[in-house]
């Protein structure tokens, strides 16, 4: 059952990195016992990361293992963070966010997942659109594209997975290129600047993830559990150093 | 001064520190909260080179012979800046303070400029002290550290009514130069304390003043890109970037490079080493070694000139707190319109 516990986990994503906390090095330890009591201990790049995310990241983690079947009761713990009690408790006690920090908080996190959800959809354009492009597909050509005429890719499958989780087109008739707020297919002549804006995105996770991974490594020399699992390039602490996406299609 | 093949470098530090975070200075009850931040510092250290790192304990307190070694002697740093913390929430002589900075600056005349800092929720005895510290210590720039815990609070906007009141007297007193710094809290809680959308309407509201984004808004590089393509006002501060991804991370370097070049350009890019966290001394030399590299995933980014490191590494800051520069480190002045102009268009635009 643990194994299952750890598949359950690594669909909890850091939301700012867009990564599973398996493959980040966020679970620190991870027990189910035989009457089905699982209990996953936490941790982050710093004591002081934001706690919004990390609510966020503990709370999904509380709802992945309580989804499993087999588990009848489930603990999240974060460890060594400066709200650390406040999550912790509001988690257990499934309270929400504003219950959480009383008189601090004005609205549950929703806004800021969909946010942050839309950054991944940019920076997912750029890493599906850049091999495209460098295969010399014009940027005349991009905007007509539908998602079912991109050659299959991971990059691709998960593009289509967050703009669904936005409630976005994302069957084969949806265009490649649209607005992450709207949905709607973004003007041919705003093309250029839609393509920029999803790189710097792009770049901007990158930088943040790299610098994360750091972080942990320095402060904690225990690799994660689950980071071996995933794909990762081999590093220390379960994120790549850099990342560099598979080209679905021949680079120049 | 730096020279490297012939060619003179004038340094402008323009984001440094000198703090006090050891134990003995920690605000009883809130020890964890001063050890954390301290570690939280001593962990981005570790993204420098190896033999560039130091005990902790040297990092919670350097001393000041430290600090002129490390930073002029050895750092090739003609002029820095300090930009104070106060945090005295939980340190109880305070983090890293004006008085502090100045203090050490007053020893050494023509080296340092001395940055204070306000903080919006200090209301009127904020303001008087920033009167207090502009005249005492002729600050031309303060430091604004957003996320700062004070009295129940846990941050602050630069859209609030009452920073507005603080950004007009700023501007009163003759300071130019405003360097944010955003941290992980703010009120409410349940927004991106990261969000750089207040410094957007404080720069458009300011457009006398300079906003100087530090670490270029990493975690949110992509909404400082945009804001500052718009904003004629908005600059770069490179603190983190080359500090934390430039020996770390060299091809995250390099596209973070390449893409602070086309949304900012070279002209509004200021270095700053973020002393002690990182020394200037290799993130100078490496700088000036650096190119971008000749990657297929780079090949659209523009190569840097030694003119474009000579205003990096110090020219731009130069010119926001009108530092007197010998006429061997300039670079001509090239005829034309500023870097970013077309991009605001193309925003603004669409």
């Amino acid at each position: 059952m643990r194994e299952d516990v750890l598949t359950a986990l690594s669909t909890v994503r850091d939301p700012e990195l867009d990564e599973p906390i398996t493959a980040l090095g966020f679970v620190a330890s991870c027990t189910v016992s035989a009457d089905g009591q699982a209990r996953v201990r936490l941790r982050l790049p710093t004591y002081f990361c934001a706690p919004n995310f990390a609510f966020l990241m503990v709370a999904d983690a509380y709802d992945a293992l309580t989804g499993v079947p087999g588990v009848r009761s489930a603990e999240v713990i974060l460890e060594d963070h400066f709200a650390s009690d406040a999550i912790n408790t509001g988690v257990a006690a499934q309270a929400g966010f504003v219950a959480s920090f009383d008189g601090e908080a004005v609205a549950e996190l929703g806004d800021l997942r969909a946010q942050f959800l839309r950054k991944a959809v940019m920076a997912g354009t750029d890493l599906v659109c850049r091999p495209l492009i460098a295969s010399g597909v014009s940027p005349g050509e991009l905007v007509a594209l539908t998602l079912g005429a991109v050659p299959h890719s991971p990059e691709l499958d998960r593009l289509r997975q967050r703009r669904a989780e936005l409630g976005l087109p994302a069957d084969d008739e949806a265009p490649l290129l649209i607005d992450p707020v709207t949905g709607q297919r973004v003007d041919p002549t705003a093309v250029p600047l839609h393509l920029r804006k999803a790189r710097v995105t792009q770049a901007g996770i990158e930088a943040n993830t790299s610098i994360c991974s750091g972080m942990l490594g320095h402060r904690y020399s225990i690799r994660g559990v689950g980071a071996e699992r995933e794909d990762s390039g081999g590093t220390s602490f379960g994120t790549p150093p850099e990342i560099s996406p598979q080209p679905p299609v021949p680079l120049r | 001064m730096y020279e490297k093949d012939g060619e003179k470098y004038f340094i402008v530090d323009t984001h440094m520190h000198y703090w006090n975070a050891a134990p003995d200075n920690w605000v009883p009850g809130a020890e964890q909260y001063a050890k954390g931040w301290i570690e939280c510092f001593h962990a981005y250290q570790g993204l420098g080179p190896k033999e560039t790192h130091w005990p902790i304990e040297k990092f919670q307190k350097y001393s000041e012979d430290d600090l002129m070694k490390d930073v002029f002697e050895d750092g090739h740093v003609d002029v820095a800046i300090f930009q104070p913390t106060d945090l005295k929430e939980w340190y109880k002589e305070g983090f890293n303070t004006t008085e502090r900075n100045a203090a050490l600056g007053e020893k050494h005349p023509g080296k340092f400029i001395a940055n204070t800092r306000f903080d919006p929720r200090d209301s009127d005895a904020g303001l008087e002290e920033l009167r207090r510290h502009v005249e005492r210590y002729g600050s031309r720039g303060v430091k604004l550290y957003t996320a700062e815990w004070n009295n129940g609070s846990r941050g602050y906007k630069l859209s609030d009514p009452g920073a507005y009141r603080f950004l007009e007297k700023a501007q009163e007193l003759g300071i130019k130069n405003i360097h944010v710094h955003k941290g992980p809290t703010i009120w409410p809680l349940d927004k991106d304390a990261f969000d750089v959308s207040d410094v957007d309407h404080a720069a458009t509201d300011f457009p006398e003043l300079n906003f100087i984004v530090e670490h270029v808004g990493l975690p949110r590089i992509e909404d400082f890109c945009f804001m500052a393509t718009q904003e004629p006002n908005v600059y770069a501060g490179l603190s983190v970037v080359i500090g934390g991804l430039m020996h770390a991370r060299p091809k995250f370097f390099a596209k973070v490079m390449g893409e602070l070049l086309f949304w900012v350009g070279e002209d509004k890019m200021t270095f700053g080493s973020d002393y002690g966290i990182w020394e200037p001394k290799w993130q100078v030399e490496g700088f000036v070694d650096w190119q971008m590299p000749d990657d297929e995933e780079l090949s659209d980014y523009q190569k840097l000139t030694t003119a474009t490191k000579k205003k990096i590494l110090g020219l731009n800051a130069a010119k926001l707190y009108d530092i007197k520069v010998p006429a061997e480190y300039l670079v001509p002045v090239q005829p034309g319109e500023p870097a970013a102009k077309d991009d605001a268009q193309l925003v603004s635009g669409q």
